[in-house]
């Protein structure tokens, strides 16, 4: 039993981990805004879900384990809500949510993420 | 073993988040940069046993001093300058400095050495003590509170003074019915956005409620009235973000921030007058009760509640300063 | 592994150094608050790592255990006010960078210089 437990949460934990890995690679590596938003919002929506999962399975059955879940729902309210904002004022602030071949180009500078929030 | 991987790999981290915060010419990315410095540090003194520091420093570092600094940037400028070159001197002089450093931590005890001279002064002596003397488990809260009761004191009044100060600046040159007392009416904040506006109405009882468990749990964990204090200004804040910040203003005025600010300080100085006029010394706890342990046990807990309302009083005042203020 | 005991000055000295780098080289006022803050951070840290005992706890005293070694509260109590008062600090520098601003229209030092000399 305890194996089990250990094993699974082991799994979930590695999940997750792959899953913050992923997000950020696509943070570093997708075009424009709205593509990076999409890939660094699994971290704090899945990736959270299955990491704090794991941990919860160490923790049985105990007080560690209710605070835990109340800091995932915590995460689970705000994440998705701070993509929406970060979308929203990109929006706002005149960003072409197309992606043709030009702005491919443009944001593949240094400090680009405060660039195309500015223009 | 594991513990110490990480360590290096966060600290590695802060170094390169604090050579992008000095390099970007971007003053919005350097500012947000700085936020994730303060957590990466806030995560580092987590590592190093520090509880309480670490949520400090996520609260204040990370999150009220971002604000501040957002607040600045909006009346003043987004982007640096090009700064000139030719800072080889600077450079070089910096470089020197920084390796004579390095050479000097030879010196140090390494990190986590018990025989350290640090560890072997008054340290074991506040460890030891406090149980008996009183009574709470947090030692780091016993010692703000009552150990070193007057250092903290003087903490509070340099807040006091800050917020007083920023008021001072901020509020010149503008007129009293505009400036100070009416905020704009055309501010409405998020209160178009159903997603945050919904989110956000959720969650500021919330944490304005765990602002209140940190205060009064702080003599039990880590916690206590800087924190807490800072916590719910967050919670304030994010309100007026939503709502718009005349709507803040309606719910706590600034004549209310400014009586906490004040009312804080005189909290704290009282108790410390009540000592003495108990026949005890200024700041003495023992003989606020007939019990020593449980007269410090209230007194602890009056002082914590004095430090949590003026820095929670200063935080807001700061920031309505600063929000109120127009760019000009 | 000897040397890893080190590693946390060596960072101190590191970011002690880009902070007043920037604080002495930038012209940007803002930049130079910035500066200040990673500056004090370093500070912060430094006094943070001394506190350190190794097989320690944060100093929470939990009652039933033996023999639990704890790490020095002291550090903590004076770096937790001082995160505050460094707080207060920018605060009253911002405002005076607001002002600046308005004075003057611009925030980078050599202009300001040069505008109080023609003037």
């Amino acid at each position: 039993m305890e194996l089990t437990l250990d094993i699974l949460s082991f799994v979930l934990m590695t999940t997750g981990g792959a899953f913050v890995l992923i997000g950020g690679i696509g943070a570093l590596r997708l075009p424009n805004v709205y593509t990076r938003l999409h890939a660094a919002s699994l971290t704090d929506t899945m990736a959270s879900i299955l990491i704090i999962a794991g941990i919860m399975l160490q923790a049985g059955f105990s007080l560690a384990a209710i605070k835990l879940l109340a800091i995932l729902i915590f995460l689970l309210l705000t994440g998705p809500t701070a993509s929406y904002a970060i979308a929203n004022a990109a929006l706002l602030s005149g960003l072409d949510p197309q992606c043709d071949g030009s702005t491919v180009g443009a944001a593949d500078g240094d400090d680009e993420s405060g660039e195309e929030l500015r223009s | 073993m594991i513990e110490v991987v990480f360590g290096v790999f966060l600290l590695t981290l802060l170094v390169i988040t604090a050579v992008a915060v000095v390099r970007t010419e971007n003053l919005f990315v350097a500012v947000m940069l700085m936020s994730i410095f303060s957590l990466l540090m806030a995560a580092n003194f987590f590592i190093l046993d520090a509880a309480d520091v670490a949520l400090t420093e996520a609260a204040i570092g990370a999150g009220i001093t971002t604000v501040i600094f957002l607040g600045a940037l909006a009346l003043t400028a987004q982007r640096e300058k090009r700064s000139p070159n030719g800072r080889f001197a600077t450079l070089g002089v910096i470089s020197v400095l920084a390796a004579l450093m390095i050479w000097a931590t030879f010196d140090k005890p390494r990190l986590g050495d018990p025989d350290a001279p640090v560890h072997q002064h008054v340290a074991p002596w506040y460890l030891e003590q406090t149980p008996e003397l009183m009574g709470i488990p947090n030692v780091v809260t016993a010692v703000l509170g009552s150990f070193r009761g007057y250092d903290t004191l003087g903490e509070v009044f340099v807040v006091f003074a800050a917020c007083i100060g920023v008021l001072f600046v901020l509020s010149a040159g503008q007129g009293l019915d505009r400036g100070l007392f009416a905020p704009d009416p055309e501010s409405e904040g998020l209160r178009h956005h159903l997603i945050p506006k919904v989110v956000g109405r959720l969650l500021v009882p919330f944490i304005v409620l765990f602002g209140l468990y940190v205060q009064f749990h702080g003599e039990y964990g880590p916690g206590g009235g800087f924190q807490a204090g800072a916590i719910i200004a967050t919670g304030v804040i994010l309100y007026a973000l939503l709502e718009g910040e005349a709507s803040a203003l309606n719910a706590l005025p600034r004549s209310v921030l400014l009586g906490m600010v004040v009312g804080g300080a005189l909290l704290y100085t009282g108790v410390g007058v009540a000592g003495m006029l108990l026949g005890g010394n200024f700041l003495d706890y023992s003989v606020l009760m007939s019990d020593p342990v449980i007269g410090q046990q209230v007194g602890i807990v009056l002082i914590e509640a004095g430090v949590g309302i003026t820095v929670c009083g200063s935080l807001l005042s700061i920031f309505h300063a600063f929000a109120a203020r127009e760019a000009r | 592994m000897e040397l890893l005991g080190y590693f946390n000055y060596w960072v101190f000295a590191i970011v002690f150094a880009i902070g007043l780098y920037a604080v002495i080289a930038k012209l940007n006022l803002i930049k130079k608050l910035l500066g200040l803050a990673i500056f004090q951070s370093a500070v912060f840290l430094m006094y943070i790592t001394m506190d350190k005992v190794e097989g320690g706890t944060a100093p929470i005293i939990q009652k039933g255990i033996e023999g639990q070694l704890y790490s020095n509260p002291l550090p903590q109590v004076l770096i937790l006010t001082a995160i505050v008062v460094g707080v207060s600090m920018t605060a009253m520098g911002l405002a005076i960078v607001v002002r600046i601003k308005e004075a003057y229209g611009t925030i980078e030092e050599d202009e300001i210089l040069d505008s109080d000399h023609t003037a």
